[in-house]
Order: structure tokens, then sequence, then C-alpha cells
């Protein structure tokens, strides 16, 4: 369904962030990207998406080149991209951005189901402008309810946990699991969290601009705790062993 | 009345063929329509050209209708409208202007409104601007506000103007008694060369009272906003002002806002932004699948909503 081929990009007039990545998303699965901070995760996210344009390397998705199209043809054709920092308006509220994101007006029982999926009641949200009145935690978690608005083909989602809450949190693993169940769409989640890990089909790792690892979810989990546990004590790697 | 007061009107005062309840029609600084109810009296003045509008203390959920419209070019309408509201009402106001001018000279209208609200009265008030016609003369629209409010009591103004006026000057003024709230929500858009002026000067002189203004505007095309307001708290009070204005194109706007704390428990705020649209609010749009073009226009609509 996505088909990365030796993808790179570099800061204009400056270092090289992403190298050379080479992967394939299989449809309808959960795929979690992971790796350490800087190593060029929400970069190629971006360049999925179309926010950024590599300098080399195609992106195939559903069968065609999509490397020369830009964000919103790219979103037209069945793509959709949650924000690390959600974008605040002054004046639009967030049953105008579900509805942008669904592409038409939404009955209330859809837009409280929508909220639900984030943990948030959508009598207290609905006409509440997506401003600054909003803590981090709510902009967040309607920012990724604009992006299960859209039904897309593939979701991406930025560190969907970044800001917030543990209950909003359980509620969005909850989300993805149900999501990945119904076999609606693709999902690809940039995360550190060993929840979101742990119902991965399939994780990525990228580190310094490459893929270091690929596989399914069982066989890379259990190697990165290992490897986090040597990192920060190596006594307690003897243990494991 | 004539077809294009009839148009004006269906935008400006959300005219459905009639009015029901008080209303006065002012159409080229003529009369064309008027309506007194028993709680709400309206009479013309004597000494200058404009009308007397009271409503009876204890006088619930009823709405005013007071909408002027210029329908050509030549005219400059001059109207004074004093609204004395009786102590515990609870009133709709509505005053909206349109100016159609298809003809080289000028057309204005300049209404200059005094409200006197009694105690515990509270008021609605809603505005609207609009300027019409292919004409080459400037349509301008000079609305003055004078709000005096006792103690205890509210009104809460809503002012638009979404185009088609050339040139606007709007002066609002308020003086707030104890307990008093006074609420004032601007949205304006200028675009081509058209100018707008906004003066608040509200004065807090009660204890415990209260004063907001919000403007958000939208300068587009070659168009120029100036925005002057100043809250003076004389007594312990609160005032809050906020002034937004989204550029586009080679708009400009000049904002000058001013507090004048003269009571050690006046408490003041102001806030003021003015740029273009943020390019990650348009990213944000454009990855739910609209265009750029779409997703500014929906940023603006959302914005002046």
């Amino acid at each position: 369904m996505l088909k990365i081929e030796h993808l790179a990009w570099s800061i204009p007039g400056g270092e090289e962030i992403i190298k050379d990545i080479d992967v394939t998303v299989p449809e309808g699965k959960l795929i979690v990207v992971t790796g350490p901070n800087g190593g060029g995760k929400t970069t190629l996210a971006k360049l999925i998406a179309g926010i950024e344009s590599p300098s080399k390397g195609k992106i195939i998705f559903d069968g065609e080149d999509i490397t020369g199209l830009d964000v919103t043809e790219r979103a037209q054709k069945g793509l959709a991209y949650a924000f690390q920092q959600p974008v605040r308006f002054k004046g639009l509220t967030v049953r105008d951005l579900l509805e942008l994101a669904a592409g038409g007006k939404l009955p209330e029982e859809k837009l409280c189901a929508l909220l639900g999926q984030v943990g948030l009641c959508a009598n207290e949200y609905i006409d509440r402008e997506m401003n600054t009145s909003l803590s981090g935690g709510e902009s967040k978690r309607i920012e990724i309810a604009t992006v299960l608005a859209r039904q897309a083909k593939l979701s991406i989602f930025d560190e969907p946990e970044a800001g917030i809450d543990l209950w909003s949190f359980s509620r969005l693993v909850e989300t993805f699991q149900n999501l990945r169940r119904q076999g609606n769409g693709t999902l690809l989640v940039i995360s550190h969290q060993e929840r979101i890990l742990s119902i991965a089909d399939e994780i990525i790792v990228i580190a310094d601009g490459r893929v270091r690892m690929i596989g399914p979810g069982k066989e890379v989990l259990p190697q990165l705790l290992a490897d986090e546990r040597a990192a920060r004590c190596p006594l307690g790697k003897e243990e494991l062993e | 009345m004539n077809k294009i007061t009839e148009e004006l009107l269906r935008v400006v005062s959300d005219f459905k063929g009639s009015f029901e309840g008080a209303f006065n029609i002012r159409e080229d600084g003529g009369c064309a329509g008027r309506q007194s109810t028993k709680n709400i009296q309206i009479t013309s003045k004597k000494d200058l050209p404009g009308i007397d509008i009271h409503i009876a203390p204890g006088t619930k959920g009823e709405t005013v209708y007071i909408p002027a419209c210029v329908t050509h070019s030549d005219v400059d309408d001059l109207v004074y409208n004093d609204f004395y509201v009786g102590e515990g009402a609870d009133v709709v106001i509505v005053a909206g202007c349109g100016v159609h001018s298809d003809g080289e000279e000028e057309a204005r209208h300049n209404g200059i409104h005094r409200f006197f609200v009694k105690k515990g009265a509270h008021v609605v008030y809603r505005e609207k601007h609009l300027g019409t016609g292919k004409g080459n003369g400037a349509r301008r629209i000079d609305p003055i506000t004078d709000v005096y409010l006792e103690e205890g009591s509210s009104l809460e103004m809503d002012t638009v103007q979404l185009g088609g006026v050339d040139r606007t000057t709007r002066k609002t003024s308020g003086v707030v008694g104890a307990r008093a709230r006074l609420v004032v929500r601007e949205r304006l858009m200028t675009d081509g060369e058209e100018f707008a002026r906004t003066d608040f000067d509200v004065t807090m002189e009660g204890e415990d009272c209260g004063v907001d203004l919000m403007s958000r505007s939208v300068a587009k095309g070659h168009s120029h906003q100036e925005f002057y307001s100043c809250i003076k708290g004389n007594a312990r009070c609160t005032g809050h002002s906020e002034c937004d204005a989204i550029l586009s194109e080679n708009g400009t706007v000049v904002a000058q806002p001013a507090l004048e704390a003269n009571h050690i428990d006046a408490s003041l705020i102001h806030e003021a932004a003015i740029g273009k649209i943020a390019g990650e609010q348009i990213l944000k749009l454009r990855t739910l699948g609209l265009t750029e073009q779409e997703a500014e226009a929906r940023i603006v609509e959302g914005f002046l909503k």
C-alpha cells in the first residue's frame, strides 16, 4: 500500500537527515516507527504527507507514484497526517475541523463517537474554538480526532502520546487496536511508547536517517527492550540473559 | 419602501418581508414604516432628525428593529436615535445599515445612537453594515454609539461590516456604572481601497463593573484599517480588550490600544495580534484535503464568524 524507495532529504543547505530509507508498509496493518530523537522519524512522516519534498527517492502509494504530488493532492488520495504539535485556530471550532476532515456535515452521534475515541466528551467540546483556551492535551486529542474523521486509506500519527494524560492514552491505544481490528485503513504511528509498540504488527526502527531494524512487532520489541536495559544498566542485562 | 431597501434589509437586519414587534425603517432620510408596541414606543424627535425609543421597565423578550438604508448616491443622511431602556428590561435591538450607490456622488449614512440603560436592564444590540452597488460614488457609514449603563445593567454589542463600505469611522463610547457590564464584539473586513477606523473609548466609573472589547478584522486588497481603543478604570473594575487582525495581499492595519488605570483595584488587560494567516494553519487544512485558496477562505470565514 505504501512503498518508500531510497528516500533522502537534507535540511536546505545543511545536514542530511534522511539518508536512504527503503521500506514497504503492508495494507491494513498497524506499523509503529520508533527510534532515537533526531533520527528522522518526523521528517519521514512529513515526506510521506507531502509537507517536505525528498531530494532523492520515490514514494509509491496504492500503486501510484505520489512523489511529485503536493499536500492537498496526497490528502485527496487518502493520506491523513496528525501533527505532533496541534495547530490552533481563532474562529474554527472543533466541529468545523471535524467536518472539514470528514468532507461534510456530521450528525451529533458521529461527532460524539469521534471525540469519544480520544477520550473527550462531545458536548463540552464541539462548539469550542480550537484556540489557546484548550489545554495541550485537549488540542492534541482533537488533532488525532481530525485524522480519525477522515477514514483515510493511510493515517499517520506523529507521537500521538505526547502531552496526553494516562487515561486518554489508554483510550487511544484501544482506538488504534479497534481500527486495526476493523481493517479501517493502514496506520503508521510514530511512537516511543511501549504500549503502542506492543500492539504493532510491524516495527520500523529509524536511526541516523536509515532503517536500523524492521520486522514483526513480536520480534523487534524484545530486542528494543533488551537494548534499552543494556544502555541504562549492564547488570540488568546480565539478569535478563 | 423600494426594492433596494428590501434587499439591504434582508442582509443587515434579518428582514423576511415584515418585522414582528416594534420597528422603524429609515429609507433615504425618510420613514418607510414604523410600529410601536405596548412596551416599546417609537416617536419622532422634535428638534432633530431621528427617533426616541422608550422601552418600558420590565419588558422581556421583545426585539426592536431600527434599520436604515441609503439606496442611491448624493444622499448624506444624519440621524439621532436615542434608546431609553427601562429598569429590569431584557430586549434585543437590531440596527442594520445598508448603503447602495450606482451613481458618481457619495452615499452616506451617519447614525448617532445613544443608549440609556437603567438599573438591572440587559440589552443585546446588533448592527450589521453593508455597502452595495456599482457606482463610483463612495459608500460611507459613520456610526457613533454612546452607551450609559446604570447599576447592574449590561449591554452586549455585536457589530459586523463585511464588505462594500468604502469609508467608515466607527466611534463607540461607554460609561459603565457599578456592577454593570459592557461587551463589544466587532467583526470587520475591508478590501480594495476601503478604509475603516474604529474608536473605542470606555470609562468604568462604578465598583465591580467590567468591559470586554473584542475586535477581529481582515484587511485585504489595498485596504487600510485603524483601531484605537482606550479603556479607563476609575474604580475597582476589570477591563479587557483584544484586537486581532489578519493581513492579506497589501492590506495594512494600525492598532493603538490604550489602558488607563486610575484606581489601585482597576485590572486592565489588552491583547493584540496582527499578521498574515499562519502557514501552519493553511498546511493543517491542506492535510484535510483543502487547496491553499480554500484553506485561506475557510480560516477567514471562521475568524469572522
